[in-house]
């Protein structure tokens, strides 16, 4: 393997762990109130759809952005509603969020396109493209330090958001009065509601949290990372953001390093295919298995326990 | 007693429905994926479509949603006396093979597999025969010498689009470098673009400036990479040429709509079970040439592609099929 491999699967690694670190944070803020979140894959997957559709329909990738946000969005408040609201059960209203989202975007999209659940594909201009910025062909042709410069210099806006969000969500959850009460709530909403605070408030802001990143996630699949969206291109990642949400222990910083780590593992898996190691041929299933038998070994042995939010499945009834 | 009478009672249901099966005419299941793919199951629909304007017969058809509508769908035809039954896609095997075998009178096609029963007809492609003709036109564009292929899920059927492609690479250029990658090992495999475009970009990180994708709607992820990268690919199953103009070589095509059409066309009357592979000899497989790839064949590349066919065709040039014995002689 050769050095310059090596910089493509870092690259391949920052594309692939975009989705997974937006989606992780929306897990987190969603479960760190309390409402536990399935639904990541489902609202990952309605946002793609969307954000294809919007950006092919006005000719711009930021159209597909807010439609994103905004579907993904309604079927966060369908799961607050559920959840919150009407003190339903979180597991079964996330994994109608998905079932709603695989077969809503299927059928939509045949019914409009009659591409087979296909939006059609959108050229360079209604995609969210690498950041164009001046110098950048002469700084990426520089011996060394432009290859290693074009892993971090060469992606679209989203990618940045993305990563932005994470210190942010860190700050917001650590040291501002909203962050502490929020998680107070996945912690002991009694305590926080006798202090006078609404608890039914304070989920619902994070679940609309949890859908704009959701939506953001969802239009860097479909307009960043591929040219259209088609059918179920989620592939799992929302699962795999929660298993990165178990894995980093409900926390923003090690969520962004277990997300680098899956997203790493998934760009090997992609580049590293029938390579060969000492004569021995690696197979992919084992690349493909390898964030699910970390998390199963690191989780049993390592990190030590791993502790959910208190409350978080629990709905919250006042006692009376 | 109430045995006997039950038995009886299935059993002349059994006669009516054999009874009505010469009128009601043809009948199509397509896969998932629906009539309007742009690919496989659009090509069927096209024949079904092609039939029905030469003959004005009407035909049944079902758009399959879910996996478990595949034995339904079938089932619902054979009840009402269809026939012959078409089923679109290697996925519908195991659900013709049941329903084939409790309507032994009814007539089966299934299209992309074997179904080894005396009422179905099993048409098959030589995908290998047009693998290989685009495997040569991709050693004879790539200027790196390294060549590209990118499976969807990893099955004998795309190994066999793999096997003649690397075969007619090597035809070609036998210092030529091949890259084999299949995405996964299910059902989503055919749609993951993402993950198809990251390989496409592994491959052309490794030096691949042609990549062939036989991958269902995870080709449209490669097709759009090497578009992106300045590299070439190659579509397969419907002419894809036209999804990038002059960034796609040319299309390995599989004329399923004929198949369709000639099973319709010859009905009950004309039913002819067993399997039917159809190669470049019955023009069942080919490559797609129009406007969009006009400038990347050179006359040369099509002369040397149609004289490779033409031996083919004779049997002078025999390309290996991979699911022969599941061993492919060049890597």
């Amino acid at each position: 393997m050769d050095l310059s491999i090596f910089l493509e699967i870092l690259s391949s690694t920052m594309r692939m762990s975009v989705p997974l670190i937006l989606a992780c944070l929306a897990g987190l803020w969603s479960e760190r109130s309390g409402i536990v979140d399935i639904g990541l894959e489902g609202k990952m997957l309605a946002g793609a759809f969307a954000a294809a559709a919007a950006a092919s329909y006005f000719q711009s990738p930021w159209m597909g952005l807010f439609f994103a946000i905004i579907i993904s969005l309604l079927m966060s408040l369908v799961h607050g509603y559920a959840s919150i609201t009407q003190r339903g059960n979180q597991v079964v209203s996330g994994v109608a969020i998905n079932m709603l989202a695989a077969g809503l975007t299927v059928v939509i999209g045949n019914s409009w396109y009659k591409q087979g659940g296909r939006t059609p594909a959108l050229d360079d201009l209604t995609r969210f493209m690498p950041i164009d910025f001046p110098g950048r062909a002469s700084l990426f042709s520089i011996p060394v330090f432009g290859p290693i410069s074009k892993i971090f210099l060469d992606h679209s806006i989203l990618t940045y958001l993305a990563f932005a969000m994470v210190p942010l969500s860190a700050w917001a959850l650590a040291k501002t009065r909203f962050g502490l009460r929020l998680r107070a709530v996945g912690e002991n909403p009694h305590a926080v509601d006798t202090a006078g605070i609404s608890v039914a408030r304070l989920r619902y802001q994070a679940v609309i949290i949890a859908g704009i990143l959701c939506g953001i996630a969802g239009t860097y699949l479909s307009t960043s990372l591929s040219a259209g969206f088609v059918r179920d291109m989620t592939a799992g990642r929302g699962y795999l953001a929660l298993t990165a949400l178990i894995f980093s222990n409900w926390r923003a910083w090690p969520a962004l390093y277990a997300c680098l780590l899956f997203g790493f593992l998934q760009a090997i898996a992609n580049f590293l295919q029938g390579v060969h190691f000492f004569g021995l041929e690696i197979p992919v299933q084992f690349f493909n298995a390898l964030p699910y038998v970390m998390t199963v070994i690191l989780l049993a042995g390592f990190i030590g326990k791993s502790v959910p939010p208190r409350a978080s499945g629990i709905p919250y009834t006042k006692d009376r | 007693m109430l045995k006997t009478l039950l038995g009886a009672a299935a059993l002349s249901t059994l006669m009516m429905s054999a009874a009505l099966a010469a009128d009601v005419g043809p009948a199509i299941v397509f896969d998932i994926g629906g009539k309007f793919d742009k690919s496989f199951n659009e090509s069927m629909f096209n024949g079904a479509e092609k039939f029905k304007k030469e003959t004005s017969v009407a035909y049944g058809e079902f758009e399959i949603a879910t996996e478990a509508q595949r034995e339904e769908a079938i089932r619902n035809f054979a009840d009402k006396g269809y026939s012959p039954i078409i089923a679109a896609g290697f996925a519908q095997a195991a659900a013709v093979e049941k329903v084939a075998k409790e309507y032994p009178d009814l007539k089966f096609a299934i299209v992309d597999m074997v179904v080894d029963l005396p009422n179905v007809e099993s048409i098959v492609f030589n995908e290998h025969e047009g693998s290989y003709l685009v495997g040569m036109a991709a050693a004879m564009a790539s200027k790196s010498g390294k060549v590209g292929f990118v499976g969807g899920m990893d099955i004998p059927l795309i190994h066999k689009f793999a096997c003649g492609y690397a075969q007619g690479v090597k035809a070609a250029n036998k210092d030529a470098t091949i890259f084999q990658n299949m995405t996964g090992d299910t059902g989503a495999a055919w749609n993951d673009p993402v993950k198809g475009g990251e390989i496409t970009k592994g491959q052309m990180a490794k030096g691949a400036d042609v990549v062939y994708a036989a991958a269902g709607a995870t080709g449209l992820g490669v097709l759009q990479a090497a578009a992106d990268g300045g590299a070439l690919s190659i579509g397969v199953d419907a002419n894809q040429n036209y999804l990038h103009p002059g960034k796609v070589l040319t299309s390995m095509m599989k004329r399923v709509d004929v198949a369709v059409y000639n099973t319709m066309k010859d009905g009950v009357a004309g039913f002819k079970p067993g399997i039917h592979a159809l190669g470049l000899k019955e023009d069942g497989v080919g490559y797609a040439m129009d406007d969009n790839n006009k400038a990347l064949m050179t006359a040369d590349m099509t002369a040397k592609i149609e004289a490779a066919k033409a031996d083919i065709i004779s049997g002078k040039l025999e390309v290996h099929d991979y699911m022969a014995d599941n061993k492919c002689p060049v890597e």
